[in-house]
């Protein structure tokens, strides 16, 4: 129940009401910020670059997880997403998602146009906080597609599709639910959509676009056999995969902690919620697997541990620990299930990105309409889940909400991997697909030996 | 003089070299190698998905000597490399025609 009202306006929707107070520039800065204010402020700005450094972390997890020779590109594409995706969120992104209170998208803000950056209104925050926190989520929610799409996209057609996604199609999602738009409208009984920090909207959303990458593209050569056997493709770096999944697991301490946009008691028992749910997604996967394939897959227990951390960034605000860690665990049970279902349907993802973020993020939606009890996360009640007395209508919004955010980013996302694929092209050749990307697209050997040198 | 190639278990390196520097071998390059003999490869599992290892790992080691070490040399290497296990490896023996060594310009017997 508590400040609902209070931070829908002054958090995200703050922006929203600042300019339509005051579309000029020449807004009056009457409040005098508190020091509650600026912790405020301060600390989503620390949270928010915790997410930032969680681009690190995916471009570790991609590149330890595919070949040697596509390692270069890779990390160019994630340097894309970060340096692409800002950009474009801050050109049209953030106006989309927060520039205005229609039912599809907002309009107003562009290039931050007509902002007042520096103003905390009352118990919330500035929009340069606003924009910060939410640029880095939108690099975070495009780069999910990099790893299915690894090995055999074509740099251009990426850094497009990059573009778009973080300009367009994620800005709409975050306008329909944290903006105020179509899912904000949406509700049944006394249920209202909640979604935390986003398994569904940041994390299902980037699932589904890889999901649709991955389609178009087709699988790798060589990643299926004359029957059409799924064959492994082991990644170049463990120690680069696990090392990386430690630092998604750091940067998640700002992505859920964060998205409480407060300096509260509250913040903490999220932080706690969000790593119980790792733990017990790397453990229940880690047991998973070893049934499954008769030994502890430590690639797949990376996963496990994301999966973990998808699957608790819905419900983190809303859960008690003990079901936090239950969400996470059936997360990492989850994905080894769907990482084999996608290899077995011939879906090719080297990274299991479709699985931890697409599949495990709608799992992380629907799981605050069974075990939501508290609200620290807009639903305007408590024991709102299932497995409380909520009954069915939370979980109906959940769902319904899942399917707007598939329909919308899978309608989209089709359609821009179609025409991408129809004109350009979205795929390498053959011949550069065997040699791999890093020589043919970017000119460079990611691990070019010192005696290739003449002096 | 004699080119003695022994390729055997990684983790065996140690010990044969000790073995060898014990009879006095004065030198001794290492690779590391992969392949496979009648031990065959193995089958294991990435991500639920099986692929297969062909190629073990070994090392490779190759030592130049006089031709009247030849057995004792080998003799060492059996003993220091075996296990008893399949995959311990093989040793074969060729001529060596001309041996230079850089520094000095010393040929033959003298530059071992």
């Amino acid at each position: 129940m508590r400040k609902r009202a209070l931070r829908i306006v002054s958090g995200l929707g703050g922006v929203v009401a600042i300019l339509a107070i005051t579309p000029s520039l020449g807004f009056a800065q009457d409040y005098v910020p508190t020091t509650q204010d600026y912790l405020n402020n301060l600390w989503v700005f620390m949270a928010g670059v915790l997410v930032f450094f969680m681009q690190a972390g995916f471009a570790l997890v991609e590149a330890g997880l595919t070949r040697a020779k596509n390692v270069v590109n890779i990390f160019a594409k994630n340097m894309a997403d970060a340096i692409v995706g800002i950009l474009a969120f801050f050109a049209t992104g953030f106006a989309f998602a927060f520039g205005g209170d229609g039912w599809f998208m907002g309009t107003e803000g562009f290039f931050l146009d007509g902002l007042d950056m520096a103003a905390i209104p009352e118990g919330g925050l500035s929009p340069a906080t606003t924009f910060f926190f939410q640029a880095v989520f939108a690099a975070t929610a495009v780069t999910i597609a990099s790893g299915a799409m690894a090995e055999r996209t074509k740099f251009t057609s990426y850094l497009i599709f990059s573009a778009v996604m973080c300009a367009f199609i994620y800005p709409v999602v975050v306008h329909w639910t944290w903006g105020g738009g179509l899912i904000a409208d949406i509700q049944i009984g006394d249920a209202v959509f909640s979604d935390f920090a986003g398994s569904g909207i940041v994390h299902m959303a980037g699932g589904v676009a890889a999901f649709m990458g991955a389609l178009f593209l087709g699988a790798r050569i060589g990643k299926y056999d004359a029957n059409g056997k799924p064959r492994a493709i082991p990644g170049h770096s463990i120690p680069f995969a696990i090392l990386g999944v430690f630092i998604l697991w750091f940067g998640w301490f700002g992505f859920n902690p964060g998205s409480e946009l407060l300096a509260d008691e509250f913040v903490m028992t999220v932080a706690v919620n969000t790593m119980l749910a790792a733990a017990a997604g790397g453990l229940f996967c880690t047991i998973t697997i070893w049934i499954v394939a008769g030994k502890p897959d430590v690639a797949m227990i990376g996963n496990g541990v994301l999966a973990g951390l998808v699957a608790i960034t819905a419900p983190c605000g809303a859960v008690t620990p003990l079901m936090a860690t239950l969400i996470g665990a059936i997360g990492g049970i989850i994905v080894v299930f769907s990482v084999l279902f996608f290899d077995k349907v011939r879906i090719d993802d080297p990274v299991g990105a479709i699985s931890v973020h697409g599949v495990v993020g709608a799992w992380g939606l629907l799981s605050i309409g069974l075990f939501s009890t508290y609200d620290d996360a807009f639903l305007g009640r408590e024991d709102a889940g299932l497995f409380y007395g909520g009954g069915f209508d939370q979980l109906a919004v959940q769902a319904l909400m899942l399917v707007i955010i598939v329909a919308w980013v899978g309608a989209t996302t089709a359609l821009l991997f179609g025409i991408l694929k129809a004109t350009i092209g979205l795929r390498v050749s053959a011949e550069e697909e065997i040699e791999g990307l890093d020589v043919l697209e970017h000119g460079l050997q990611g691990y070019a030996p010192d005696m290739a040198q003449t002096s | 003089m004699k080119l003695v190639t022994a390729v055997i278990k990684p983790f065996k390196l140690d010990d044969v070299k000790d073995a060898l520097k014990a009879i006095g071998v004065a030198g001794i390059t290492v690779e590391e190698v992969r392949g496979f003999g009648r031990q065959g490869g193995h089958t294991e599992t990435y991500r639920g998905a099986e692929y297969k290892i062909d190629f073990v790992p070994k090392v490779s080691l190759s030592i130049v000597i006089a031709d009247d070490v030849v057995d004792s040399v080998v003799d060492t290497i059996v003993s220091s490399a075996a296990t008893g296990k399949i995959g311990d490896g093989k040793i074969w023996v060729t001529d060596v025609e001309r041996l230079v060594r850089i520094r000095t310009g010393e040929e033959g017997a003298d530059a071992i």
